[in-house]
């Protein structure tokens, strides 16, 4: 496994992404959408909300940033590339699967995870600021800020390998966007029906939760490195 | 005329650059290319050509690991080519494909960059500047790719080949949809690296740039019709022939044209018309010249019949699209 050539192709996303503004806005909007609706919510509750609240879990509603953001962006990870006919130039060289894909993944993982949590720190500073006395304290549990910190590089890289599954298999960008944020939807689905108590979030749940997270996040490197198929992406055939 | 097994032998080692036995490689009933066999030294420019569809990118693709043959076998730098050799053989080689796939949004010298890691090479700032120097881009390090002519572009992807300094450089159709003015350049280019002992396989179907790059060519329509040097393939399929002009029809050309040394034959083609089949043009030429003054005849001109490249690969693929034609 060569570093080198892995933090080539991170950098080269990474300067990519940036001066993409499709991305940009894929990155800015989808994180508004999930900020926008609690936060308006909660701003209007008053005081006396406050006992109800605390069997609610609006921070994790906001997990669902990083089960969508870097699926869309995965997802054209591969199939973009070789749409604009730049997979071919980079598969000529050294590197392999492996790290082509490692470097896929680390790629969308950086931006989704800071901007996650961006997301939570606004959403944090904007209660604590401006929701009505007794609001910040009974929505802020301590356990459910680490669950955020902890699960999200987990949720997200879960979210990537869906997508970049999809973008070795797929032969269009939109096409492979739409299946990725539908193959993610039960992890969004997951979170909401945690973050509304439907399914009540205790510490085995979370143990059990993360440590399935992390298995099936290493097993995806190599269940997508194994459905990485140079010749068919090369030629369109088999 | 050189067979299709033709060695070329490596200036340094002896060993060949590329060493290709009985290669092919099938989509499913469709046979891409079928046993082509070769070898091409080192320092060796050496054309590929084939109508499209011919094989020649299937080929490159092929020696180039990104696909896996499905018969015979090959070295390529030394290496034999399996899947467990992809990454070291890829370290050796470089493709420039016929599409530059360059990323647009990043500068030239990020694009060249991105590569020069890739392949891991020691001093990547002074190597992007040298390839930079070779295809005179310099000045446009700073450029997006995205803002650069056609041409240009070309030239981003030929330096981004040059990065790695590789034993061996595949270059597929590297001037397809530009104009002449940067064919031009492209073609000089390539004859640059040619003379400074860089190894080439260059796939084509301009037949011009072959014949003036290639130190040896091949021609391929899924299976290798002929390998060798251009004058070698002319000679070898077309006879060499002078033709002759005079003011006015010669009397007995029978007798003329008799026991002249290096004259095999002689036809009349019209009215102080004449071709003759020669073994040898130069020696032929000089008695045909005193025979015909001999004679007493106005010599309006002497010359020898020139067969291009165009006129071998024309015969050659003819001959494949007459012998599929007669196939039930």
């Amino acid at each position: 496994m060569s570093r080198r050539r892995v933090i080539a192709i991170v950098r080269k996303e990474l300067r990519d992404y940036r001066r993409n503004r499709y991305m940009i806005v894929t990155m800015g909007v989808i994180p508004a959408i999930f900020l926008a609706q609690p936060l308006v919510s909660i701003l209007n509750l008053p005081a006396s909300a406050s006992v109800p609240l605390s069997r609610t879990h609006e921070l994790l509603y906001l997990l669902g940033i990083p089960a969508l953001v870097p699926s869309v962006i995965a997802a054209s990870s591969v199939v973009s590339e070789r749409e604009r006919g730049t997979l071919e130039p980079v598969l000529t060289t050294p590197i392999s699967r492996e790290e082509f894909l490692l470097a896929k993944a680390l790629a969308p993982l950086l931006p989704s995870v800071l901007i996650s949590y961006l997301v939570y720190g606004i959403f944090v500073v904007a209660i604590e600021l401006f929701a009505h006395p007794g609001v910040a304290p009974a929505l802020l549990h301590a356990p459910e800020v680490i669950a955020q910190v902890l699960f999200t590089p987990l949720l997200a890289s879960w979210s990537i390998w869906v997508g970049i599954a999809i973008s070795t298999r797929t032969s269009d960008v939109r096409a492979a966007q739409q299946l990725s944020v539908l193959g993610n939807l039960p992890l969004v689905a997951l979170t909401t029906l945690i973050s509304l108590d439907v399914i009540h979030p205790t510490l085995s749940l979370a143990l059990g939760f993360g440590a399935g997270l992390l298995l099936i996040d290493r097993l995806g490197w190599r269940v997508v490195s194994a459905m990485f198929d140079r010749e068919r992406l090369i030629t369109g055939t088999r | 005329m050189s067979s299709p097994r033709a060695l070329a032998s490596d200036a340094k080692t002896g060993a060949a650059a590329l060493s290709v036995h009985g290669l092919g490689k099938r989509f499913s009933d469709r046979a891409a290319f079928a046993d082509v066999s070769f070898e091409i030294g080192y320092g060796e420019v050496f054309g590929f050509l084939g109508p499209n569809g011919a094989g020649k990118t299937t080929t490159v693709r092929t020696l180039g690991t990104l696909l896996a043959p499905t018969s015979g076998s090959a070295t390529v730098a030394g290496i034999p080519l399996a899947p467990e050799n992809g990454v070291e053989i890829r370290r050796r080689i470089a493709i420039m494909p016929e599409s530059p796939g360059l990323y647009l949004r990043l500068t030239v010298a990020e694009n060249l960059e991105c590569f020069a890691d890739l392949y891991e090479v020691p001093d990547p700032k002074g190597r992007i500047e040298r390839a930079l120097r070779a295809v005179n881009l310099s000045d446009r390090a700073g450029d997006a790719c995205g803002a650069l002519s056609k041409g240009l572009r070309q030239r981003v992807a030929l330096a981004r080949a040059l990065l790695s300094e590789p034993e061996v450089l595949f270059l597929d159709e590297p001037t397809s949809g530009l104009d002449p003015v940067a064919t031009r350049d492209v073609h000089e280019l390539i004859a640059a690296l040619g003379r400074s002992g860089v190894t080439i396989f260059l796939t084509t179907h301009r037949l011009e740039e072959a014949e003036r790059l290639c130190d040896r060519v091949g021609i391929l329509n899924t299976t290798l019709r002929t390998i060798g040097r251009p004058d070698e393939l002319r000679d070898a399929l077309f006879a060499k022939t002078l033709t002759v002009r005079t003011r006015a029809p010669l009397a007995e050309p029978a007798a003329v044209f008799a026991d002249l040394p290096a004259v095999e034959g002689w036809r009349a083609d019209g009215p102080g018309a004449y071709t003759l089949s020669v073994s040898d043009s130069d020696l032929a030429a000089p008695p045909v010249t005193r025979a015909l003054v001999s004679a007493g005849a106005d010599v309006l001109s002497i010359n020898e019949s020139r067969h291009s490249l165009e006129d071998v690969y024309l015969e050659l693929i003819d001959e494949t699209e007459g012998t599929r034609e007669a196939t039930p």
